[in-house]
């Protein structure tokens, strides 16, 4: 009876597996590899929401891309890398881009899509030097790059010393991981040039208990904290920030530090924290009322709609918006709207979004304008500091968008992808 | 005092007061092992179910929401706005005994008598079911919770101590997490509780007959199921203590279930089967990583060191007490 | 009537001792290579390959090795991704130290690193026990994923801690990095997982093998019988990370081809799931390594495919519902049967024996 059933179940399980084969290629496949579980999820989900509600009102407002419908199907990694590398098998037939969503997943993807011919867009995450198109042709990671975050930092933090912070102290937590040690070179080589002193302090994953990292900080009082953290250890920084009585607005997160998620646990201690951004917060842009008329109000929301207008949601309508906008410009560099993988690439590579494209598509003052070229696929590098008011409970824009420290950012990115195309034996291109 | 000194007894208080958050997941798994001789590896996962279903009593989510909405197109979220923590925490209670008593029905009964190892294998796929049910029930999200126990530094012991250095030095004052100094007062209570349950109630008696030796309790008419789902309800409880101790802290998300891996050195180094052991393994662990990762991790520049070295302190301990500090001595024989 | 033992005689210890003794085991064994080395390269496609095959013959390895360590020799190890570790990170110090070197043999080499670290970590099991000693391997696990993490020589001072294959031949075809076409990296993995199969299966038959079995089965009397304990648990330590390492080593240069070590060989990603394994595969027993590793490999996979394509959930839906169903049949395998697939094989080779005509 027993062998009977698990023989059936075994039957049962090899039609499953082959039933994947008979998904119909669709118009523009944009998969999604996302984590809605897991220790990252509270993240994930905000982020992935953007996505899906972005793509349906494109559907709906303007009935796909060119008139080529857009499928995104979902796939769960749980930021689990090895789930990661099954999801893009499955899914690279005939898909346009992935949006891998975490710095492990990117690296992985890095040689594989560039073998397969498919396009990675990292938004501000996975491997910064991936920003030199001449190496990695069909990588990118505009807007901005950890390495122009750390330089904005740092540049925020002269701003405010008048541009002297010689002998200051500069404290970076981070996840130890690859994701919060890139920006470490970069951090080194600025504290050489201002003179300031810099204080490595890792956390390790998951980043619950970080008693100890704390003591230290209080002890040594460092005069700034920059974070490279990520899930449960954003927030509780931030609350041990606010219980040792750090002076919040001395403490500034990377734009994957800066979620409302990071810093409403902490409550009423988390106010004043600074986190960089490319995208601003909040609901008042044309691209949430047409979300709202075509997507929340027919019932179609993601999710359960309550992340509406938060920063993550907010990034992810922004990622989706460029991955759609690429589709656009490669419909028309090529004069079809059925484009392929490698038409979509040279998309992308030319995406020009300056404030009046923007304005156009419904994003007018919502992020930087930036633009693609063969050389360099990682945009304009801008970003803002935003800072948290804990009793109105959002997040407010303080700066303008400002640059990096190109002369730093720039000279290491060409040594670590030098480095990279030796290593692969990678021709350069766009001589 | 120097500075330093005042900076070492800072450290060393601060240790002893991570250690006993440990010792709070460590006696869930201690309780279960003695009565059932089961390593119960989903203690972590117990305390992030027990925190959810707290904060879902809580704010009045209406369970399984997203699995109902996206099965037939509703749009369910909550059925009152707020209730009263303690109404919560209650409710809470309630769930973990019926959980316990479900856990014993379905899977103890039929584990009698395997090796060690199946039951801890078990535990593990229990694990995942409450995580599984867990993130179905409640969703993803992270949650605050706020059951209305203090955190954040204390300010008495600041303004204090800050007198205590030399004159001129630059000293703050000695800091130390109010929420910590609640969860070492609510841990002296359950220990002490629990010390006086065993020993003047029928049930603590049984409970130690039977952690003595199931056999001969089962001889004098001790009913074996009924301890069992008794013992498990209540590391549930000390669970869903642990739980919200943890998530005030850091919120309630899946990475709270991973505080079981900060507790397995503390119950090696004190010993499987003893609650004095869960306590000052913890405290053991708690101070000496915090003094690791201060002193030894500073003197070479070396950070993040503080999780494996709990388990090579506990290691080292065990070279010379294989059974742990307060673990009944293994006897071998042929 | 299929698997009818009778008439079947051994005449001498050669044939009694051989590891297929039964002529229909041999048919099946020698089809099922057939069909893996002539017939699944040619139609095997990229996502079979990552997602499935591969990944399968490389757990199948590390679960070889914890078996021999935990089925055999009787201690369990909470240690794998540790060890794991060590074989993929010697891979990559190799692989860019001797760029020459072929890919084999660097594969044997981290394998033969991995046993040397892996005796260091067994020293303490010659005191330690139980449970006590699967939470202190945990202690090799933390220390050497942090020790990877940690000292920037491991990773060649890139700026990340992010190692990278870089493309390496056998016979002119590239069997790692993203051009190496499914077939290749797919007969690689099975090439040594079938010729290390087979020599772990000679040794658990031999004396060492045996010495193992007593150790496991009681230690003081193995040692008052003259069984080494120190040399036995130690060559038990050695030859299980032998195994671990090399599918280490395979995992980072063929399967994954990036890794970072937090991520990759965390505890729940590569320890517990390897543990489960040879649980549910069954402990002691080399099919059971096999099986386990197709079941735990498959099983979320299947479920995921069964969920989202067929039934129509959502992603994250499914993905709960997986980790719900996946502890479940786990809970309700270790009830139904504690020893494991192998021992499911094993009763269905008896009712096989009369099957279909029983009466």
């Amino acid at each position: 009876m027993r062998l009977k059933k698990l023989l059936l179940g075994l039957l049962g399980s090899v039609i499953a597996i082959g039933s994947f084969l008979e998904i119909a290629s669709a118009d523009l496949k944009f998969p999604m590899l996302v984590y809605r579980t897991g220790a990252y999820a509270p993240n994930g989900i905000p982020n992935a929401d953007g996505f899906v509600d972005y793509y349906r009102m494109i559907n709906a407002r303007d009935g796909g891309i060119g008139g080529e419908k857009i499928v995104f199907p979902e796939c769960e990694t749980g930021y689990k890398t090895q789930v990661g590398v099954e999801c893009y098998e499955k899914h690279k037939e005939g898909a346009m881009v992935f949006q891998p969503m975490s710095t492990g997943i990117t690296y992985q993807l890095i040689p594989k899509a560039t073998a397969d011919g498919v396009t990675i867009y990292s938004t501000g995450y996975g491997r910064t030097s991936a920003k030199n198109g001449k190496v990695f042709k069909w990588i990118f990671n505009a807007p901005a790059t950890y390495w122009d975050g750390a330089s904005i930092a740092i540049r925020h933090i002269l701003k405010q010393n008048l541009g002297n912070i010689k002998n200051k102290k500069i404290a970076l937590v981070y996840h130890n991981s690859a994701y919060g040690k890139e920006p470490i070179r970069t951090l080194e080589t600025l504290a050489k040039k201002h003179g300031y002193k810099l204080m490595l302090l890792p956390v390790d994953h998951p980043g619950q208990e970080q008693k100890a990292t704390w003591l230290k900080i209080r002890k040594s009082r460092p005069n700034y904290i920059l974070m490279w953290g990520w899930g449960v250890m954003n927030s509780v920084a931030v609350k041990s920030a606010a219980s040792i009585k750090f002076p919040m607005e001395n403490f500034i997160g990377i734009w994957w530090s800066g979620s409302e998620n990071d810093v409403l646990p902490a409550g009423q201690g988390a106010h004043g924290y600074k986190a960089l951004t490319f995208n601003a917060p909040g609901t008042d842009y044309q691209v949430h009322k047409d979300i709202k008329k075509y997507v929340h109000d027919k019932g179609n929301a993601s999710g359960d709609g309550s992340h509406f207008g938060t920063v993550l949601y907010n990034r992810g309508l922004f990622q989706a918006m460029v991955q759609v906008e690429a589709a656009r410009v490669a419909q028309k560099m090529h004069g079809t709207s059925k484009i392929t993988a490698a038409m979509y690439r040279d998309g992308m590579e030319n995406v020009n979004l300056d404030a009046a494209r923007m304005e156009q598509l419904g994003f007018k003052n919502f992020s930087p304008p930036f633009k693609n070229t063969c050389e360099n696929h990682g945009g304009s590098g801008l970003a803002a500091v935003q800072q948290w008011d804990a009793k109105a409970k959002k997040w407010n824009m303080i700066t303008e968008y400002m640059y990096g420290d190109s002369d730093v950012v720039d000279k290491l990115i060409a040594e670590d992808s030098a480095k990279y195309a030796k290593e692969q034996k990678i021709a350069l291109r766009c001589n | 005092m120097s500075v330093e000194l005042l900076n070492f007894i800072e450290t060393v208080l601060n240790g002893l007061m991570s250690g006993i958050m440990y010792s709070l997941v460590a006696l869930g798994f201690v309780l279960i092992f003695k009565a059932s001789g089961v390593f119960n590896f989903a203690q972590g996962v117990f305390a992030l179910f027990a925190a959810l279903t707290l904060v879902g009593f809580q704010t009045g989510q209406v369970p399984f929401s997203h699995l109902i909405n996206e099965l037939f197109g509703t749009k369910l979220h909550h059925w009152y706005p707020e209730i009263h923590s303690f109404l919560a925490i209650i409710f809470t209670i309630i769930t973990m005994i019926v959980l316990a008593w479900i856990i014993e029905r379905l899977v103890l009964k039929h584990l009698v008598n395997q090796e060690p190892i199946i039951l801890f294998m078990a535990t593990i796929g229990l694990a995942f079911v409450l995580e599984g049910i867990g993130d179905l029930m409640w969703g993803s999200d992270v949650k605050v919770l706020d059951v209305g126990i203090p955190s954040g530094g204390s300010e008495w012991l600041e303004n204090a101590t800050i007198g205590l250095a030399a004159e001129g030095s630059e000293y703050y004052g000695m800091y130390i997490d109010v929420l910590n100094v609640w969860a070492t007062v609510i841990a002296v209570i359950l220990v002490t509780a629990l010390a006086l349950f065993s020993q003047y109630t029928k049930t603590g008696r049984a409970l130690r007959a039977v952690a003595d030796d199931h056999q001969a309790a089962l001889s004098v008419g001790i009913s074996l199921r009924t301890i069992w789902v008794f013992v498990w309800a209540m590391s549930g409880f000390i669970a869903m203590v642990a739980g919200i101790m943890w998530g005030t802290e850091s919120g309630v998300q899946f990475s709270l279930s991973l505080i079981a891996l900060k507790a397995l050195p503390v119950l090696i180094l004190g010993g499987f089967t003893s609650i004095p052991g869960a306590i000052i393994g913890g405290l053991l662990i708690g101070v000496g990583e915090k003094l690791a990762e201060i002193y030894i991790g500073g003197l070479f520049d070396i950070g993040a060191i503080e999780n494996w070295f709990a388990y090579f302190m506990a290691l080292v301990f065990l070279l010379f007490r294989p059974q742990g500090l307060f673990g009944e001595k293994i006897i071998e024989r042929v | 009537m299929i698997y009818k033992e009778t008439g079947q005689y051994n005449s001498n210890y050669r044939s009694d001792h051989a590891i297929f003794p039964l002529m229909q085991d041999k048919i099946a064994f020698s089809l099922l290579m057939l069909v893996a080395f002539l017939f699944v390269p040619f139609v095997v496609d990229s996502y079979w390959e990552k997602a499935i095959l591969v990944p399968f013959l490389i757990y199948s390895m590390a679960a070889i090795g914890l078996n021999i360590l935990t089925g055999y020799c009787g201690q369990v190890s909470l240690g794998t991704g540790g060890f794991m570790a060590v074989g993929a990170f010697s891979t990559y110090k190799l692989m860019t130290t001797y760029p020459d070197l072929n890919i084999m043999i660097i594969v044997i080499i981290s394998g033969f690193i991995s046993a040397l670290v892996g005796i260091l970590f067994g020293l303490p099991s010659l005191r330690i026990k139980g449970f006590y000693l699967a939470v202190a391997t945990l202690a090799s696990q933390f220390f050497l994923v942090w020790l990877f993490n940690k000292v920037p020589w491991f990773y060649n001072y890139s700026d990340t801690g992010q190692i990278t294959v870089s493309e390496r031949t056998m016979f002119g075809v590239p069997v790692t990095g993203a051009a190496a076409p499914p077939y290749a990296t797919y007969l690689f993995c099975l090439v040594l997982v079938v010729v290390f199969g087979f020599a772990a299966k000679n040794m658990i038959r031999s004396k060492i093998g045996r010495s193992w079995m007593a150790i496991r089965d009681m230690d003081i009397a193995a040692e008052i019988i003259g069984v080494p304990p120190l040399k036995t648990k130690l060559t038990a330590f050695a030859i299980s990370s032998f195994y671990i390492g090399i599918s280490g080593s395979l995992y980072f240069a063929v399967y994954l081809g990036a890794l970072e070590v937090t991520e990759s060989f965390d505890i729940m990603a590569i320890s517990f799931p390897v543990l489960f394994m040879i649980i549910i595969g069954g402990l002691g027993s080399m099919l059971g390594s096999f099986l386990g590793a197709a079941f735990i490999v498959l099983l979320p996979i299947v479920l995921k495919n069964f969920m989202v394509d067929l039934v129509g959930l959502s992603a994250v839906t499914a993905k709960h519902f997986e980790i719900t169903i996946w502890g479940l049949l786990m809970v309700v395998f270790l009830i139904v049967e504690p020893h494991g697939l192998a021992r499911l094989w094993s009763i269905a080779k008896e009712k096989l024996r009369r099957w279909p005509f029983p009466y």
